[in-house]
């Protein structure tokens, strides 16, 4: 097949953290032997989904919310070719500059060409999974330019010289003492005598990034939301670090998905109640920052949004699995899936963990380059009911899992198991042969190669002692 | 070809299939319901910011109950005559280490959402640029009970987009560390509302 320019393409290999080293099921494997990181993955998710099952139930229209928002967002990708020029056109107006970047390699081409025409060596970072999605903290480290993480847990993981392991709360697979020894290990100035107290950990990097977000010139952030009709751009945050960066410096770049438009301004009555709610289990987060283009003399007078594609076009053009870009990235769907919650978000080999990354990092890079992710699930359906803007996880799951190019000895059993369970008598003797191979297998727990495979990443289903046809003749 | 061309291709090329979508059903409820200003204090007691309920004629009085008469209070440049405390400092473009330095800020208040807690400051000249209420330790906040708000499409309905916004809910917190909450870690770490019902 020849490729057009213009066709929907994935996101390039070889850039960014869309892909693990590993598959699945073996990353899974090394997980599952950490109990430490087991322990403070369950009590992470079991706390944030009490807090967040109080507040929902606190609003009587939750569902009409979820109604709401899931209609939204149908709507924008329907219509995401005029909502991306007009957000283009008003950002311009009030005084943004907006540029288009059709992958990873090109937007980390633009920010760093922005970064070096303010003549500045470093940037201070608000926390961003679109950053993180296309590395752009390595593109700049190349090009001579420090990234700071300023969000808490990012600045953890990123003086761990480490990988975030949730969406909202990136360090939880570390505890106090690991973050105090990293603290004493890598963070500039730091007073030795620190303790691992939480408020003592915060306050020893308020002061360590204070300095820093008074004496850097540049801003790089991602966006919750931008909205079409008037242009304003949102970020959503706890700490304050996120007003630093939007505030102080005198030029922000923002990368942006373009999937992250939302039609009118009004719609944002929607998402400021479905996210705090869904995401952190708050009434509200505690500051939002909300700015139009730019405002003179308030805040960074340059202003450069990047609206960034990789592979969103992709995943776009698959009438089913494009509903995974209505994703607000609130990570609720994490914090009730079961098999998240005992593998962590490392072993999904990208910046998108749990459900939701089983679905989109495969679509984002292409099926074949994370074939094992619509595995990583045990389909229970916690997910959908857990999502703010109702995505069909579990069905989508399915849909991949169609896709997914099996290897030939197993694609060979499947033909044979379709085959066979078409024709009756046929599958009346595959049934008794299992069972023979059952007991004749009992040594092992998988099947023998060249379905060794297959069976490596599963657990063999018992086979009956008795087949319901055996059950039946004997009547 | 531009990217800008490439991309506006591939998302038209990605929907070949010409989705219909229906109208957004908007069952939730709207804006306009009855405010209850005791919900917001709740609210704001909720998130550890501290309530103080005067006069507008007690302001100054109740600044200085909170930071002492001493104590340097920046003031943005709209903020009314009668609410400056003596000798407070009005934000003349001041450099940034001048507005770190400073012990309090004193701004007034664009709209209040009793439902969730939540102060929004819009930058009008009564409440400043927003760097002033963001590096003082502390942000005391005066609210009349006219701004409050029912629900989030009250607070939407009545704010400007153009208009630099922040939400406020609650002091700067982070849950980074083992999920303890940690108050303070950036913002302003005491936020107090004063509530003027005159
Ligand atoms: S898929 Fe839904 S639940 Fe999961 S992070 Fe996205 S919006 Fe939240």
């Amino acid at each position: 097949m020849s490729t057009f320019l213009g066709m929907p393409a994935t996101a390039p290999r070889g850039v960014g953290h869309l892909r693990g080293d590993q598959t699945f099921p073996r990353a899974a494997h090394d997980a599952l032997g950490n109990s430490q990181l087991r322990r403070n993955l369950r009590h992470a998710t079991t706390t944030i989904r009490g807090k967040s099952g109080k507040v929902i139930a606190e609003l009587p229209d939750w569902q009409e919310l979820r109604d709401a928002g899931s209609a939204i967002k149908a709507d924008v990708m329907a219509r995401l070719p005029e909502l991306l020029e007009e957000l283009e056109a008003r950002v311009t107006e009030a005084g943004g500059v907006v540029h288009w970047a059709a992958d990873a390699n090109e937007a980390n081409e633009i920010v760093t060409r922005l970064v070096r025409e303010t003549g500045s060596s470093r940037v201070i970072k608000v926390k961003s999974m679109a950053t993180q999605e296309i590395g752009l903290n390595e593109a700049l480290e190349e090009a001579g330019i420090t990234p700071v993480e300023t969000d808490l847990a990012e600045l953890i993981v990123q003086l761990g010289d480490d990988k975030p392991s949730h969406i909202l709360v990136p360090a939880i697979h570390r505890n106090r003492s690991e973050i105090r020894e990293i603290f004493l290990r890598a963070m500039p100035g730091v007073d030795p005598a620190l303790t691992d107290d939480p408020p003592v950990l915060a306050a020893a990097a308020r002061r360590y990034l204070r300095e820093t977000f008074l004496s850097t010139e540049v801003a790089v952030s991602g966006a919750n939301f931008a909205i079409a009709a008037t242009g304003t751009l949102g970020v959503v945050e706890s700490e304050g670090n996120g007003r630093m960066c939007l505030t102080l410096p005198d030029t922000l770049i923002t990368v942006m998905g373009i999937e992250k438009v939302l039609p009118t301004w009004r719609d944002l009555e929607v998402f400021l109640q479905l996210l705090p709610r869904a995401s952190t289990g708050e009434r509200m987060n505690p500051y939002t920052t909300m700015w139009t283009g730019v405002t003179p003399g308030d805040g960074p007078q340059n202003f450069h949004l990047v609206l960034l594609d990789n592979g969103r076009s992709a995943v776009l053009a698959d009438t089913a699995g494009r509903q995974a870009l209505h994703c607000i990235r609130c990570s609720a769907c994490l914090n009730v899936c079961p098999v998240y919650e005992r593998t962590g978000g490392h072993s999904y080999g990208s910046v998108y963990p749990g459900p939701i990354g089983a679905v989109l990092s495969p679509q984002l890079t292409g099926v074949a380059d994370n074939a094992s992710l619509p595995y990583a699930s045990s389909l229970c359906g916690a997910c959908f009911d857990a999502c703010p803007v109702k995505i069909d996880i579990p069905s989508l799951l399915v849909h991949l899992r169609n896709q997914v190019p099996h290897p030939p000895a197993e694609r060979a059993a499947m033909a044979a198991a379709a085959y066979t369970m078409a024709r009756p008598r046929l599958y009346a003797n595959a049934q008794r042969a299992a069972k023979l191979a059952r007991i004749a297998g009992r040594r092992g727990r998988g099947l023998p190669p060249p379905f060794s495979g297959w069976t490596a990443g599963r657990d063999l289903p018992e086979f009956p002692s008795q087949t319901f046809r055996d059950w039946w003749a004997e009547r | 070809m531009s990217s800008r061309d490439l991309i506006l291709g591939r998302v038209r090329a990605a929907l070949r299939d010409a989705p219909v979508v229906a109208e957004v059903p908007r069952e939730y409820r709207q804006g306009g319901r009855a405010v209850d200003v005791e919900v917001l204090v709740d609210r704001l007691v909720d998130y550890k910011a501290e309530v103080h309920r005067v006069s507008s004629a007690e302001v100054v009085g109740a600044v200085a109950a909170i930071v002492g008469g001493e104590a340097a209070v920046l003031v943005p440049p709209g903020l009314p005559e009668s609410w400056r405390p003596a000798g407070a400092f009005v934000d003349d473009d001041l450099a940034p280490d001048r507005i770190a330095a400073a012990d309090a800020v004193l701004t007034a208040a664009a709209v209040a959402v009793a439902e969730t807690g939540t102060i929004v400051l819009d930058a009008s000249p009564d409440q400043g640029r927003r760097i002033i209420t963001l590096l003082p330790d502390v942000h005391i906040c005066v609210l009349r009970t006219d701004q409050v708000v029912a629900a989030v499409p009250d607070a939407v309905a009545r704010l400007d987009p153009r208009r630099p916004l922040t939400w406020i809910s609650g002091p700067s917190a982070t849950s980074d560390i083992e999920l303890n909450r940690v108050e303070g870690v950036h913002g302003p770490r005491h936020l107090h509302v004063l509530l003027v019902a005159d």
